[in-house]
């Protein structure tokens, strides 16, 4: 029988070892990833572009009605709180500033990353998941073609490509939801309310949103794949991936979207 | 000629581990160039394991697995797929990628390492769907298709590259006695026509009888018999004999024994 302080430390270091290992793991998947999407096709391994314009429609196009009805309530609730507090001061114009900066700085990118997280980052986790308990994965690998190259890199490519693409979207739509509240409930003049909100928009404001949508897709996609390459087992663990894929991606956007803000804050 | 080139893969001392637990105890066995080997033995006994180590897929802890004189166990991914383009594996679940339709995914491995114009592959999928008697299913996706048709689709991925070695995981398993049989008959086609090395996994004595020019059998993570078909059935091992006259393992406990057991001492 180990004594107690001796079993404290053989747990700690079982999960460190543990935790080492899926560090490893993760990095080799980001860096199998970038190389076979930046590296390779220049070597004369070309990408997948039929895979990657069928990943696009799926994550990208798909998506765009949720996308639109999510961020013009985002852009009306947004418009009505503003309202609340700025009437009192008697400076509703003031309205399109908060909405147009708040949506292209920081609610378009992260809405739009937390819908494909949830819709894209779940299915890349399943299905890369289904397959490796299917050993599709162990059949591309016997065929000598790289399962990461073949699975992860039209993934990539196509969330690197759509999510900002989403988020330049979700902007626009955004914007148009604040406009038609405050333009019928406020009262503001539809065309005072246009002046604002150009004024007040500088084109850093949506550069950094959309810099910030390029790295969460990035996220997205590498936890998504991480979750489907770990499945060992059979459709439970599938399951159990593909939720923690989402929370993941979720919680790693949020981190990321912390970083990218403070970033920009000293440095722009 | 010298016993590297009779044997295709050569393998020595192969030890392997699943996290603690050993599953292969050090193991040496020959499969010889041109034949039909069957590896054979009882659920868990480590033969999928060894099967994965002869294709490549897991790394050994210790152990040289030679294939045409050279050990793959020592060589880096890049090495390794140039030898997997001489191999052909069929998956027990065939492993059909389900996004593709049948002939995508027989052209996979032709794409993927030849250079060629649409129509050559076309031609190249075509030929292979007819040998394995799939001729007609190109467009059909893996889901619509029956287990065993599956399977044959698998095969004719395998073999789109006209493979040297190919191997077979359980490739009976979960078929109805006819298509098993079926699928016995491509075996022995492949290795008389094309004179393929041939690697089945396998439990299912019929088709052992059927095809199996060698035989290596396994359990618990040994070597229990080497050697050809004749020998097996003459092989006076009580292991190989309850194998082969399907006995069931008869465990007996002493009381004092069994009740330790229970109480979970």
């Amino acid at each position: 029988m180990p004594s107690k302080t001796e079993a404290f430390f053989g747990s700690v270091g079982r999960r460190v070892i543990l935790f080492g290992r899926d560090v490893h793991y993760a990095s080799k998947i980001i860096n199998d990833a970038f190389y076979w999407t930046f590296v390779s096709p220049v070597k004369g391994k070309p990408v997948r572009v039929r895979a990657t314009i069928s990943e696009i429609v799926k994550a990208g196009y798909n998506a765009v009605p949720i996308v639109a009805v999510i961020s013009l309530f985002v852009g009306i609730i947004l418009a009505l709180q503003a309202a609340y507090q700025l009437k009192r001061v008697g400076a509703l114009i003031y309205v399109a500033n908060l909405v147009g900066v708040s949506i292209t700085r920081e609610l378009g990118p992260i809405l739009t990353a937390i819908i494909v997280a949830g819709r894209s980052g779940s299915a890349f986790a399943a299905e890369i998941g289904s397959m490796k308990s299917a050993e599709e994965v162990d059949a591309l690998v016997t065929m000598g073609i790289n399962p990461v190259r073949f699975l992860v890199t039209p993934k990539l490519l196509a969330l690197m490509f759509m999510l900002p693409a989403l988020t330049v979207f979700a902007d626009m739509i955004g914007i148009f939801g604040g406009f038609l509240l405050s333009t019928t409930v406020i009262g503001i003049h539809p065309y005072n309310y246009f002046q604002q909100s150009v004024n007040a928009l500088l084109v850093k404001d949506v550069m950094t949103g959309l810099v910030k949508a390029w790295a969460f897709g990035i996220v997205i996609t590498i936890v998504g794949a991480y979750q489907g390459f770990k499945v060992e087992g059979g459709a439970e663990e599938v399951g159990r991936r593909t939720t923690a894929s989402v929370v993941a991606s979720i919680f790693l956007v949020i981190v990321f979207d912390l970083f990218f803000t403070t970033l920009f804050y000293y440095f722009t | 000629m010298s016993a590297a080139m009779e044997n295709a893969i050569e393998v020595t001392g192969l030890r392997t581990h699943y996290g603690q637990r050993e599953i292969l105890k050090g193991i040496s066995i020959s499969i010889p160039r041109g034949k039909t080997s069957v590896i054979l033995g009882g659920s868990g006994c480590g033969k999928s394991t060894l099967l994965k180590h002869l294709i490549g897929l897991l790394r050994p802890t210790e152990g040289k697995i030679a294939i045409n004189g050279r050990d793959i166990a020592a060589m880096d991914e890049e090495e390794l797929n140039g030898v997997r383009r001489k191999m052909g594996v069929l998956f027990q679940g065939a492993a059909l990628l389900n996004s593709l339709t049948v002939a995508e995914n027989v052209a996979l491995p032709i794409r993927e390492h030849a250079r060629l114009n649409e129509s050559t592959v076309m031609i190249m999928v075509r030929m292979k769907l007819d040998l394995v008697g799939l001729s007609g299913f190109e467009n059909f996706y893996p889901s619509q298709l029956s287990g065993g048709m599956k399977k044959r689709a698998g095969l004719a991925r395998a073999i789109a590259l006209d493979p040297e070695l190919l191997f077979f995981d359980e490739p009976s398993a979960g078929l109805d006695p006819v298509t098993a049989a079926g699928l016995d008959d491509l075996i022995l086609k492949l290795r008389n026509v094309f004179g393929m090395t041939i690697v089945v996994v396998t439990h299912e004595l019929p088709s052992v009888f059927t095809i199996a020019d060698y035989v290596i059998m396994l359990d618990a993570g040994e070597v229990i018999f080497s050697g050809i078909l004749d020998d097996l059935r003459n092989s006076q091992n009580e292991r190989v004999r309850m194998f082969l006259e399907r006995r069931p393992e008869t465990r007996t406990y002493s009381p004092d024994d069994y009740f330790r057991f229970i109480v979970g001492d």
